[in-house]
């Protein structure tokens, strides 16, 4: 039963590739163009254009979610297999990076940062596989950075508005407008930090592979016929640009997502306010009980 | 003459291009003196090696943003601006 999960997990990345063999037109050269548009769907609002980018997106939650179900199929308690010690090991070293970051009052974040880490690690990850990586799109990262600056806005907001709405004029309200501007400011940078990482390390991968194209054709232009033609150097080197861009930088900037939102929503989160305000709320309640009990004391009376 | 003004855009566009990627000097300085200060911490208190890094690596992916900023001008420019102006060109010129 876990096997079937493994082989659908695979299947999916081999879905992305098979869709851009198929559908994808194919280009000599440099063409750095962004991601292909497959259709655009018509929407009342505005018209949708499905993209590469998006599909290899769907295709990478898909192949993480059966990867998932792979590791915690057959979970026991006695006898454990390799399989369940990776899911276990992976379960508790975030767990303790949450609890370590964002403290006790966090710890459900656990799950929802490692889909952050899981996601845009595979995402930058599948450009090893060949095909356009999601990460280098700003539009899903965008989507990303705003679902973050909503968890942000919800639980600075958690203490009640009147608090968010004073926290825009610290330390002097003469500094409110430029409060707001590094509040936006918050998406927009993360947005464009992982994208620009992951972009600028597929286009500087294009234009070495180019530029080594045009030397390999100059150093062996002595070879007779079409031997001169094969770009010899090609071969193996920028395999090692990938080493730093592909592999490291990728699981950086997922790593460095994660953090950032997890230093964001803890940092943001007014804690003595909310607790004042937990406090005042249970007692009103009380009070409320206790009126109430007085009451009924009486008409029983 | 078109071509002149053409050839004015891709040129003007190519500088603007060059001149944006001089704000990769700021976060080189930086990233430089923030790996310079984790080595003495490292070197001054080998224990936490760990989380000197990682404090480290976090600091660099913040102070690389304004690098990154300059990029994405830089590519935008390359990429996207030469066929928009000439575009815009051959709207005035009719």
């Amino acid at each position: 039963m876990s096997l079937v999960f493994l082989i659908l997990s695979l299947l999916s990345m081999a879905a992305a590739v098979a869709v851009k063999v198929m559908f994808v037109p194919a280009s000599e050269g440099i063409n750095i163009t962004g991601a292909h548009v497959f259709f655009t769907l018509k929407t009342p609002i505005q018209d949708l254009p499905i993209t590469e980018a998006q599909v290899n997106s769907w295709c990478v939650i898909l192949a993480v979610m059966f990867l998932c179900l792979f590791l915690t199929s057959g979970l026991k308690t006695r006898n454990i297999s390799v399989r369940q010690l990776v899911a276990e090991w992976i379960v508790e070293k975030v767990t303790t990076l949450v609890r370590s970051n964002m403290g006790e009052f966090f710890e459900g974040f656990a799950p929802f940062i490692a889909a952050i880490l899981g996601l845009s690690a595979f995402s930058s990850l599948s450009s090893l596989l060949g095909i356009f990586p999601p990460t280098s799109d700003i539009n899903i990262i965008a989507g990303w950075a705003i679902l973050v600056f909503i968890l942000i806005t919800y639980y600075k907001m958690k203490a009640g508005p009147w608090i968010y709405m004073k926290s825009f004029g610290q330390p002097v309200p003469l500094l409110a407008p430029l409060n707001i501007i590094s509040e936006v400011a918050t998406p927009i940078s993360m947005a464009f930090r992982h994208y620009g990482n992951v972009l600028s390390g597929s286009i500087i991968s294009v234009l070495v592979a180019v530029g080594l194209t045009d030397v390999s054709h100059k150093i062996f232009s002595f070879l007779p016929g079409a031997f001169s033609d094969f770009p010899y150097l090609r071969i193996g080197v920028p395999a090692i640009l990938s080493i730093y861009f592909d592999l490291f930088s990728g699981c950086l900037q997922a790593f460095i997502f994660a953090m950032l939102t997890m230093l964001y929503v803890s940092g943001g989160f007014p804690a003595e306010e909310y607790a004042a305000r937990k406090k005042r709320r249970q007692e009103r309640a009380e009070a409320r009980a206790a009126r109430a009990n007085a009451k009924e004391q009486k008409a029983e009376i | 003459m078109l071509e002149l003004a053409i050839g004015i855009i891709l040129g003007g566009c190519a500088l603007g291009a060059g001149c944006a990627m001089i704000a990769g000097i700021g976060p080189g300085i930086g990233e430089g003196h923030a790996v310079a200060k984790a080595c003495e911490a490292i070197g001054r208190q080998p224990e936490c090696k760990g989380d000197v890094t990682t404090t480290m690596l976090m600091g660099c992916a913040v102070a690389e943003t304004t690098g990154l900023y300059a990029l994405v001008i830089a590519i935008l420019l390359i990429f996207v601006a030469p066929g928009r102006f000439v575009e815009i060109l051959m709207n005035a010129v009719g």
